[in-house]
């Protein structure tokens, strides 16, 4: 199995942490992985985006342009990475700040109000709550291995926070949307 | 699973330093290698093994640091990215004429000048054809994984003191940036500075003991018989490497109806490559060179007999592809493949190259 995933959105949104947990947690079950990032200069507000990919087998490029999943946080990412989605793959967004949803009829699509849902538990929760409703939809990893990836790649001082994190991620569970399924 | 961790390249790269027994690193930051020395200051490898890490105040500085820490038989290194690089040639022509083991980095990103901070492998002429002035070779490994980039550490330290050269591990911001599954080498032992006496003092600067002359370490010689004659002997070093340390990975040429050659990120790339071109019918390969100084000229050579053609592919306007065309020597097409200025070829991109290159062949 290799799945190879697309994360992208604006830097500050926990992109790049939410790929680097996802690494993790495909390490946990002893898969091979890569976590390859893409983003300008900025600490915050510029685009950023990872390309994350688990496999069973040796990882070749982790350079790619298309993909099983794109995972996609704002308007600019949906209009560079929709027709990157493989045939048949999976596109999951937040439609918070999106005004040009997407329109292929090939691929799944599916949604999770992730902004509003985050607010509710910790707004520093976003990206978990996203991560949970992929992993609804693609179980590529499992809860146990999660733990043990948040564990590992968080510091110990934020260990605390694992709980509150692993509560977003079954929120985002419980309200993904799919819009529609190939 | 004790010890494999998720690190960046430029991470695992500072961690085997550690690990390689170095006794010090002189460095100064620039993006996209910065991890380097942030990850070493963060480490603080003296409370660890006695390593010292210091921040230069310029890489010129950095060089000469390292050039003075080698002169004493010590385990030391260095990085840098592209234009910290050209600051440290006239450092590293001096140790190559010197015979001073060390191990440079560089983490290349897209030139000339200070082009940007994005990946790039357009420093492959400055890494293999000198660079610095002079007749000199520096041992160039590319490592094109995270894992490569930590193992590729203490390898270079054992070629630099078996060959007493300087090293560079030529890798590129993609490696350095993106992470892996890496796993750990062991800890070994900083040698003690009468290991170091007893293994270098033949011509380290570790104190005159009476039994023999002092050890002077130049790369002067205003004497040009006595230069020449030293250029003889580099000379002779550079053949005996070239004949004993040639290393690469041949991936799917065994049946390989046309083959990349290719190093670093542009490797990785060319393997998914193979992938798409193999499930479209292409009979595709890679030779990746892992030394490209010594480049892997035989091996070439040898393919070029079964092959119908080579295209090399870089992110650069085309700099390896010389060395591939002399290595096949007129057996076979040659073409070449790049993106530029931090941009990154897709798969897609070079498989698209690739097809237009067979159709040309016929």
């Amino acid at each position: 199995m290799t799945e190879e995933i697309i994360i992208a959105g604006f830097g500050g949104q926990g992109v790049l942490s939410m790929g680097k947990i996802l690494a993790y947690s495909g390490i946990m079950q002893d898969q091979e992985v890569s976590w390859m990032p893409s983003y300008g200069p900025e600490m915050r507000g510029g685009t950023a985006n990872v390309t994350v990919i688990l496999s069973d087998d040796r990882i070749n490029s982790p350079i790619l342009n298309e993909f099983d999943t794109a995972i996609v946080l704002n308007q600019q990412s949906m209009d560079k990475f929709e027709s990157m989605v493989k045939p048949g793959g999976l596109l999951l967004y937040d439609p918070n700040g999106i005004s040009h949803h997407p329109k292929r009829k090939d691929i799944t699509i599916a949604t999770i109000e992730a902004v509003k849902e985050a607010t509710l538990i910790n707004r520093k929760t976003f990206n978990m709550v996203v991560m949970g409703a992929f992993l609804k939809v693609h179980p590529i990893v499992k809860m146990d291995n999660i733990h043990r990836g948040l564990k590992k790649s968080l510091p110990e001082r934020h260990h605390h926070l694992i709980p509150l994190n692993e509560e977003a991620i079954k929120k985002g569970m419980a309200k993904v949307q799919i819009i529609h399924k190939v | 699973m004790e010890d494999v961790k998720l690190m960046k390249g430029n991470e695992a790269m500072a961690e085997a330093a550690i690990r390689a027994g170095a006794d010090a690193y002189f460095g100064y930051p620039i993006t996209p290698q910065s991890e380097v020395i942030e990850y070493l200051m963060m480490e603080k490898p003296e409370n660890r093994t006695g390593m010292q890490v210091l921040q230069a105040e310029s890489e010129v500085a950095a060089i000469n640091m390292v050039y003075g820490a080698a002169a004493c038989g010590k385990r030391v290194m260095t990085s840098s990215s592209s234009p910290g690089i050209s600051l440290k040639l006239e450092g590293i022509s001096y140790m190559a004429g010197s015979e001073l083991p060390c191990l440079i980095a560089n983490v290349m990103r897209g030139g000339p000048g200070l082009g940007t901070i994005q990946p790039g492998q357009a420093d492959y002429f400055q890494a293999v054809k000198g660079g610095g002035h002079g007749d000199y070779r520096l041992i160039v490994l590319a490592p094109s994984t995270v894992q490569e980039m930590a193992d590729f550490v203490d390898l270079g330290f054992e070629l630099a003191f078996k060959y007493r050269n300087p090293v560079m591990i030529l890798s590129d911001g993609a490696i350095g940036q993106m992470m892996e599954k890496v796993f750990l080498p062991d800890q070994k032992e900083r040698l003690t500075d009468k290991e170091v006496i007893n293994k270098y003092g033949s011509w380290a600067t570790t104190g005159k003991p009476e039994s023999r002359e002092r050890n002077i370490i130049t790369s002067l010689n205003l004497k040009s018989e006595v230069q020449e004659n030293h250029n003889f002997h580099l000379q002779k070093k550079y053949k005996s490497i070239e004949e004993n340390e040639i290393r690469y990975e041949a991936i799917q040429c065994d049946d390989a109806e046309y083959i990349m050659v290719a190093f670093g990120t542009s490797a990785r790339i060319c393997q998914k490559v193979i992938q798409l071109g193999r499930d479209k019918g292409l009979k595709l390969g890679l030779l990746r060179p892992i030394t490209l100084w010594p480049f892997p000229k035989q091996i070439i050579n040898k393919l070029a007999d079964t092959s119908k053609g080579f295209l090399s592919v870089e992110m650069n306007a085309g700099q390896m592809i010389e060395d591939v065309q002399l290595a096949v020597n007129g057996k076979a097409p040659v073409s070449h493949y790049g993106r530029m200025g931090g941009m990154i070829p897709s798969p897609s991109d070079v498989l698209v190259a690739v097809e237009k290159e067979l159709k040309k062949i016929g």
